[in-house]
């Protein structure tokens, strides 16, 4: 039987009272919310906080919709609520072809779109499709918020710039006309983690390319991003052959591990691959 | 830390640990063993109950985040001595061999017949897909929750 070791439990009121209780206890604090990666980690002793404050009551950070020309995101949008919505879907379909290969469907009841990115496991599916559509995190803390691009989010695997006082309230995704969005992902069987999986976002006008977002997780991509692959597409018209040499790039940039999930040349054609998948079907939209 | 929850309609107040797990609360505290436990990792859901009416890995939920909330397990689906139509497909279906799964599978067919009275057995693969039936009687649980579907259709 795997138990948690002992921690204090502290229910949030509200974002000032969740700040005040970081405060409280300190940087040995966890903020628990859909509990799906923290829980499991606690339960094999990997992770042993001191005290655990509870969001999960935070109306504030569950809100999810459009406003003006953004579409915003809480914290504590559990994934079952933004695979249900339909503006999502229509403005972003890259987010609820994550979604729904995101785990399944019970444990996308309860697990956070915040909770998913703060974990900042390096095989995270929503860090590749936020880092596609270039969102920006809204951070606060005790002095104050601060907005953050995803790109610089991730520290390293595992971490992120949120400070142990601090807490992620929001994502922030920017609704352009002529987008395109897509998610390609190849996992081992239903509910898995990606072997690779890949997010793309493409903004074109009069068939070329004017904006290209890449998101590549599980192989080792830095910030969950592949520039050099970005920039190639910038002012081409999306056809088959850039297409496919975006992907060369994009394979050629990301530095897979070998593990029980395949090793390395494996992983490299699937980040290729899926790229060329996740980009045509971007384009498409674009176009739509 | 005392906890207030509400389990198939009944109050519960009890005094536990925080890092107590709600599977355990339900069948050690409560005694309603019908709520399973197996792989402890979430990935099995034997223990899967409805959290405010939404199904859950309760191997993976704190007693303590339930306080407050509305909590019904399998022991909640009988209705004034009659089983729910779910249990009745399981029992006229042949949907369960060892009766493992069978508590997650019903709870989380019940919660997919409320948002959707016709699934198809895509929709239905789709809304166990994160439960395992170690005996792989999968075409059965498929088919009893299609006999649900349309017993509550008929009436
Ligand atoms: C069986 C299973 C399968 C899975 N499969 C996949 C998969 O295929 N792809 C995938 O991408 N993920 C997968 N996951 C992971 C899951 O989607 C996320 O890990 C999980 O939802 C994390 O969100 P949470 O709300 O449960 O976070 P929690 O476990 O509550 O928190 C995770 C971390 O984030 C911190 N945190 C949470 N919210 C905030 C906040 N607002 N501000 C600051 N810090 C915060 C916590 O302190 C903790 O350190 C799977 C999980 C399980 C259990
Ligand atoms: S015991 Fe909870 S998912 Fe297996
Ligand atoms: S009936 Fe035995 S595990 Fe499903």
């Amino acid at each position: 039987m795997q138990v948690p070791a002992s921690f204090e439990f502290e229910r949030a009121e509200s974002v000032p009272h969740a700040l005040e209780l970081l405060e409280r206890y300190g940087p040995e604090a966890r903020l628990v919310a859909g509990g799906h990666s923290l829980i499991p980690m606690m339960k094999l002793r990997l992770a042993q906080p001191d005290a655990l404050i509870d969001i999960n009551g935070l109306a504030e950070l569950s809100q999810l919709g459009v406003e003006g020309d953004t579409l915003v995101i809480g914290a504590l949008v559990r994934h079952a609520a933004l695979l249900a919505d339909d503006a999502v879907g229509a403005y972003f379909p890259i987010f609820h072809e994550a979604e729904r290969v995101i785990a399944d469907p019970v444990v996308r009841n309860r697990g956070t779109v915040g909770g998913s990115l703060c974990q900042a496991d390096p095989s995270e599916d929503l860090s590749a499709a936020f880092a596609a559509v270039r969102a920006d995190a809204v951070i606060v803390g005790p002095g104050g918020s601060r907005t953050v691009p995803i790109r610089e989010f991730h520290v390293g695997p595992y971490e992120t710039v949120v400070e142990p006082g601090e807490i992620l309230t929001e994502l922030r995704v920017r609704i352009k006309p002529g987008a395109g969005s897509a998610y390609e992902k190849v996992e081992r069987r239903v509910g898995d983690w990606p072997v690779a999986a890949v997010g793309a976002y493409l903004r074109t006008n009069e068939g070329m390319i004017v904006e290209a977002g890449l998101g590549l997780t599980a192989v080792g991509a830095e910030h969950f991003a592949a520039p050099d692959a970005e920039a190639y597409l910038i002012g081409k018209a999306a056809g088959e052959d850039v297409l496919r040499e975006a992907a060369r790039i994009a394979a050629a940039s990301c530095a897979p591990q070998a593990d029980q999930r395949g090793p390395v040349d494996y992983k490299r054609h699937l980040a290729g691959e899926l790229t060329y998948r996740a980009l045509s079907r971007a384009a498409e939209r674009s176009r739509a | 830390m005392r906890v207030s929850v509400t389990v198939n309609g009944q109050n519960y107040v009890r005094d536990v640990e925080p890092r107590l797990l709600l599977v355990h609360f339900l069948r050690d505290e409560l005694r309603l063993t019908g709520t399973h436990w197996g792989c402890d990792t979430s990935n099995c859901g034997v223990c899967v109950v409805q959290l405010d009416g939404v199904p859950v890995k309760s191997c993976t939920v704190l007693a303590v985040m339930a306080d407050g909330h509305e909590v019904t397990t399998v022991e909640g689906l009988e209705k004034d001595g009659a089983l729910d139509p779910v249990q009745e497909g399981f029992v006229q279906c042949h949907g369960l061999q060892c009766g493992f799964c069978t508590p997650g599978m019903l709870m989380t067919a019940r919660w997919l017949l409320d948002r959707n009275p016709d699934p198809d057995e895509g929709e239905i693969r789709e809304a166990i897909s994160g439960q395992l039936c170690r005996c792989t009687g999968y075409e059965n649980i498929v088919r009893s929750v299609r006999w649900a579907a349309e017993k509550e259709a008929s009436v």
